[in-house]
């Protein structure tokens, strides 16, 4: 017994002086990348923070195959960073633990219908590098009920999921409209709409696009209306960990590489092509025929030809993933700035 | 002897010797390795906890508990205390506290007369009834709490809406909005006649601890019930009258979308409750079965052949002697109650987790917000824990 408690000592102590020594090697190892680019090609993929399953946005198909805007996404960031976009990992995160996952360093970037306001851009220590789909916060109810504008819901029951912008949007317009309710706070996204589906609430709030996906899932969407109203600003969008300017800079003119190929008209199927013969200097610029405008963002010049021959343009994305769940794009803030809307990218030289 | 006793444990004593300053001193080496142990876990501490604060500082992430004052904006649908979405995220937390509370100890008060009578139904000489509560023990305690709260939940969700609201009374109905009661608009005569009552509460189990003390001494049987009407009937009573005996009936009424006035239990609540009260009873069950169990038959023949009637034996004999087995598991299984109920945010009751996760995600300070959760918990759980000690310490055996 006594060799034993020795030896237990001896292990003690050698383990408090290798405490000892290690603590300020130790200190640094718990960081999140400061170089996220870096990271991401030296990993070999991209980690995509997305949404746990959201029709049209994020959802895997049949196969388990992840499928959506935000996937698309996901897919432009690594054809601009390996020219390969199936080079992305998916994480799903819930509304709660999106932002966690991202400050910690479990994704590298998130994609996951977060809206851009200013005290997460502030004191979440993030960076919204853009807005890729301008949405805003409405009102769903069953037909039978007989509600045909918001501002009948006075004394409704009203689901709503928590940790979200929905709920504040939610109490603002009560406030403002001098209208009680009572809410029905559930944390998981099948859990709420059950509740809505069951009766438990006269209505179900979050923002359209996400009303518009829901209602596309369930069995008679006729059953169904989205109220007129659109009770807030919801500026959706990438959001990356504050201080890597570089990264941020990447997903932004990713994406603004998918506005300017549809302002010039060039397709996933026509980008070869356009390579080969466009001779508009804007198109050959973002092409990367001529110009060292990938080398600037630290990426091959031909980053923005990958992006749109694995996803398309901007319009094509849309229409591929958001309009089968019924969201309009025409006179809607997504529609280009030539065509009335607000999708405008800065010039590519 | 008795003149010049000595304390027995002096003569066991090792003969005091000087510290010596050298490592074949047992104490000195003794001394030493505790230095070391603290200061492992001092470092240890100290570490997470620089470089948290250090990794915060880099990823500009903000911290402290100043959110506490700021607005929260969060709608809560129960509250006990008056709550609207201008109030502070510290009162929303408060609500928080206030409603894990109302679950717990409603949950451990119904868990513990439930799973009692189902333990007592155990032992029952018929059949019927001790099958079947072997049945509920068995089938009960095998399913995740999670699958059971959900399956009452969706159970509650099925019920008709507001308007085919079941109606079995007048002013009481059954619908997926809830249960709805008639009730009293609350004032604060009833508040005082409520507070009248707990101090009668206090003052019959004083005296009859007294009565019996002194039937002990004389042997005279003393009645506690008169001392009870007047204390727990007749005061409050006079108390609400003092103050102009208010009642206004508060009956609910289906008005727009939803049934206004009058008391509500909500679906989110109930489901959680019955969840929480079925699982646990299942636990209680066996923890008094094996209780009664453990108290000799010899004891009981005993009390019989003494004349003691059936409920006397019950009372005087067999429980006293069960409760010192019965206490300490339970002890563990009303912390359970408690910690099972953070469960609530899965069907939408909004508990201590609940807000305090919907906090921590508006304003990003998640080590703030688990702070608060854990020490909410560990101050409920110390507490129970504390009560129970207390009462088993009670309840023990004397021995010398």
């Amino acid at each position: 017994m006594r060799a034993f408690g020795q030896t237990v000592r001896r292990a003690l102590g050698a383990m408090a002086l290798l405490g000892a020594a290690a603590l300020p090697g130790l200190a640094q190892a718990q960081q999140a990348p400061a170089n996220t680019l870096d990271a991401i090609r030296a990993r070999g993929a991209l980690i995509c923070g997305v949404n746990t399953g959201l029709a049209g946005f994020a959802q895997p198909d049949s196969q388990g195959v992840w499928r959506g805007f935000d996937i698309d996404y996901c897919r432009s960031i690594a054809a601009a960073i390996f020219g390969d976009a199936s080079k992305v990992r998916y994480v799903p995160t819930t509304a709660q633990s999106r932002f966690t996952a991202l400050q910690s360093g479990e994704v590298d970037v998130l994609f996951r219908n977060t809206t851009w306001t200013l005290s997460r851009d502030t004191s979440l220590g993030l960076d919204f590098p853009a807005v890729n789909f301008y949405d805003g916060q409405g009102f769903m109810v069953k037909r039978t009920a007989g509600v045909s504008s918001a501002s009948q819901l006075n004394g409704a029951t009203i689901c709503v999921q928590p940790g979200t912008t929905t709920e504040q949007n939610l109490t603002d317009w009560a406030r403002a409209n001098r209208i009680q309710f009572t809410p029905v706070v559930i944390e998981r996204l099948e859990e709420v709409v059950a509740a809505y589906v069951a009766g438990r609430c006269d209505a179900y709030t979050t923002d359209a696009s996400g009303l518009a996906a829901t209602r596309s899932a369930q069995p008679t969407p006729a059953d169904h209306v989205i109220l007129p109203e659109v009770i807030s600003k919801e500026p959706l969008g990438p959001a990356v960990r504050q201080g890597d300017a570089r990264f941020a800079d990447i997903v932004r003119w990713s994406h603004f590489a998918m506005l300017v190929a549809e302002e010039l008209n060039i397709t996933a199927a026509t980008a070869d092509q356009a390579l080969a013969s466009d001779q508009r200097p804007e198109a050959l610029r973002l092409l990367g025929k001529t110009g060292d405008l990938g080398k600037m963002l630290g990426l091959d010049n031909a980053w923005a030809l990958h992006v749109i021959k694995a996803v398309g343009n901007y319009g094509e994305v849309f229409a591929r993933h958001l309009a089968p769940i019924g969201l309009q794009r025409a006179r809607s803030p997504n529609a280009m700035y030539t065509q009335g809307g607000l999708q405008y990218a800065p010039p590519f030289r | 002897m008795s003149q010049t006793s000595i304390d027995p444990r002096s003569l066991r004593a090792p003969p005091k010797r000087p510290i010596k300053l050298s490592w074949a001193d047992e104490r000195i080496r003794g001394i030493f390795w505790q230095v070391v142990v603290v200061g492992i876990v001092v470092s240890i501490v100290w570490w997470l906890w620089s470089n948290t604060v250090h990794n915060l500082e880099v990823r500009r992430i903000a911290t402290g508990f100043g959110f506490l004052n700021r607005e929260a904006g969060l709608p809560i649908a129960e509250s006990i205390i008056d709550y609207n979405p201008t109030n502070t995220y510290l009162r929303a937390l408060i609500v928080g506290l206030l409603n894990t509370l109302k679950v717990a100890v409603v949950g451990i008060i119904l868990a513990t007369i439930f799973g009692t009578l189902i333990g007592i139904a155990r032992l029952s000489k018929n059949w019927v009834l001790r099958t079947l509560s072997a049945t509920y023990v068995e089938v009960i305690r095998d399913l995740p709490l999670l699958l059971q709260l959900l399956f009452w939940y969706a159970i509650l969700q099925g019920l008709p809406g507001p308007r085919q609201a079941m109606h079995p009374a007048e002013g009481v109905f059954l619908s997926n909005r809830g249960l709805k009661l008639p009730w009293i608009e609350w004032e604060g005569a009833h508040s005082l006649a409520l507070l009248a009552f707990v101090v009668g509460l206090v003052v019959t189990f004083l005296y009859r601890r007294q009565a019996v003390a002194k039937q002990i001494t004389d042997g005279v049987p003393r009645h506690t019930w008169p001392v009870a009407l007047v204390a727990l009937v007749a005061v409050p009573l006079a108390a609400w009258a003092a103050l102009g005996a208010p009642f206004t009936p508060d009956i609910p009424a289906l008005r727009g979308f939803n049934f206004q006035g009058g008391l509500t239990l909500s679906p989110e609540y109930f489901a959680l409750l019955a969840g929480l009260v079925m699982y646990t009873a299942g636990f209680v069950a066996e923890i008094v079965r094996a209780g009664i169990q453990a108290v000799p038959n010899g004891q009981r023949e005993a009390a019989q052949a003494l004349g003691l009637r059936p409920g006397a034996v019950l009372r005087l004999v067999v429980l006293p002697q069960a409760l010192r087995v019965i206490v300490p598991p339970m002890t563990s299984q009303y912390l359970n109650i408690t910690k099972n109920s953070s469960l609530a945010v899965a069907i939408g009751y909004q508990d201590i987790v609940s807000i305090a996760n919907t906090t921590l995600n508006q304003t990003g300070q998640a080590i703030e917000g688990i702070a608060i959760i854990m020490l909410v918990y560990l101050t409920i759980s110390l507490s129970i824990s504390g009560f129970m000690n207390w009462y088993n310490a009670r309840i023990a055996l004397v021995e010398r």
